[in-house]
């Protein structure tokens, strides 16, 4: 049970609290979970969200950005003003729960066939694309000086991740190269203004509710670099669960995307988000064989991960669509 | 010789029992995780179905394109090499048509419902 320690631990940061109530994980890899608890206060509980790598857990992953940046970048997200949870405590060793944090819970949706179906949130989606233009340009404005140690990542050495990653897998896939081909004869080289990168700004890690988007979640895959690869990344097919011709989410589109970003005081560069638009298309193609791999060769043997092995076709005609698209 | 039923049909009367019987008793996480095994069972029968054919053809588009012999495997290798290298690219005569063929009857199995594929099925 996680509870008594959950206990002792709020008592540290929130003074007057007395317990706390509903421990329930909601999601759990190997090496992170994530927690859903109330905090019991004799003034009302509190809703409140724990994220942590399990004790004897070391450290991220090769591209994770570490739980620690994760809560700095929440925080400072959430000090500017961006759609954020507040960071209500960093895990110490005292804690005796390993290394994390205690986020606040922001209510509302974050399963994409619910937000673009489900009439709750019909009169949010319309304006949704604008807003998240605008929380974007809000993350790529966040201040150089007071952002954790992150990596640093170019157009050029993602390309050459990918193809590292890609031929690890052993199992040839013309129309990968083909997209490897193109990214590397269309590399727009580095770009002229580096910036904080959220790196999984996407469905999934954005809370909608019936007002629009209440918060951004999942810094891991942060980092510094060009601006355009998040813009790209939300453009991508596999972020539209159907809703093919909404390019932005399923939602909303890239004019709107465009337009709050620019409304926010920054410049969208068209060529370079389509550039990463393809890298993006790739990275998720190269991530469902990945998931595939781990089914064979590792511990998580799931049907789910298998399945998602048989989703990469899904982005080879993504591709196609975007780089040999047929006449009409 | 293996005796009938075939497994297409076994295959599909389970995952006809696990549909129409099982699933709608069963909530939550494992009711998802059902529906994941009941599409995967359904995606082998559609393999079992269609990939004989869409091999046979795409092997004899990698021959005509490469002009050269070889397992199907060996022939996307080489394939992938030439593209790697830029020997052949998208301007490449019946290289498109390939790569979309083969994509196709790729998604005809793996995942019929994907919307790009269905818009591309309209407007071949």
């Amino acid at each position: 049970m996680i509870e008594p320690e959950l206990t002792r631990c709020v008592a540290s940061f929130h003074p007057g609290a007395t317990g706390v109530t509903g421990a329930a994980k909601l999601s759990g890899g190997a090496s992170q979970e994530t927690w859903t608890f109330d905090i019991v206060h004799p003034s009302g509980n509190v809703g409140a969200i724990l994220r942590r790598a399990p004790p004897g857990y070391g450290a991220a992953p090769g591209r994770a950005a570490g739980l620690d940046a994760e809560a700095t970048l929440m925080q400072l997200a959430h000090d500017a003003g961006l759609p954020s949870p507040k960071v209500m405590h960093v895990l110490t060793p005292e804690d005796g729960l390993g290394r994390g944090f205690i986020m606040a819970r922001v209510e509302g949706e974050t399963i994409a066939r619910k937000i673009l179906r489900d009439e709750e949130f019909a009169k949010a989606r319309p304006m949704l694309a604008r807003q998240l233009g605008r929380v974007i340009a809000g993350i790529h404005g966040l201040p150089q000086a007071k952002l954790p140690q992150l990596r640093s990542l170019t157009a050029t050495k993602e390309i050459e991740d990918l193809a590292r990653e890609y031929q690890s897998f052993n199992w040839p896939r013309p129309v990968f190269e083909l997209a490897l081909r193109w990214l590397r004869d269309h590399d727009p080289g580095p770009s002229s203004e580096v910036t904080l990168v959220h790196g999984d700004f996407r469905h999934g890690n954005l809370i909608i509710g019936p007002d629009g988007v209440r918060a951004v979640l999942d810094w891991e895959l942060a980092h510094t670099g060009d601006p355009m690869e998040d813009i790209g990344w939300i453009c991508v097919n596999s972020w539209r669960f159907g809703e093919i011709d909404k390019p932005v989410g399923g939602f909303g589109t890239r004019e709107d995307l465009f337009a709050g970003y620019a409304e926010a005081g920054r410049k969208v560069d068209p060529d370079r988000v389509m550039f990463w638009e393809v890298m993006g298309t790739l990275r998720w193609g190269v991530m469902c064989c990945g998931m595939m791999q781990r089914f064979r060769l590792g511990p998580d043997h799931s049907m789910e991960r298998a399945m998602i092995g048989r989703r990469a076709s899904e982005t080879e005609i993504d591709l196609l669509r975007l780089l040999a698209p047929r006449g009409k | 010789m293996q005796d009938e039923p075939t497994p297409t049909e076994l295959i599909k009367a389970v995952a006809d029992f696990l549909r129409n019987e099982i699933a709608p008793a069963i909530k939550g996480h494992n009711g998802f995780k059902l529906r994941v095994g009941i599409n995967a069972l359904d995606l082998v029968t559609r393999q079992l179905a269609l990939a004989q054919a869409g091999d046979t053809t795409e092997a004899a588009r990698l021959k005509a394109l490469l002009g050269a012999d070889g397992t199907l495997m060996e022939l996307n290798r080489a394939l992938s090499e030439k593209i790697a290298s830029g020997e052949v690219d998208l301007t490449t005569p019946g290289l498109p048509e390939h790569l979309w063929q083969t994509t196709m009857d790729k998604l005809a199995v793996d995942q019929p419902n994907y919307a790009s594929y269905k818009r591309e099925l309209g407007t071949k």
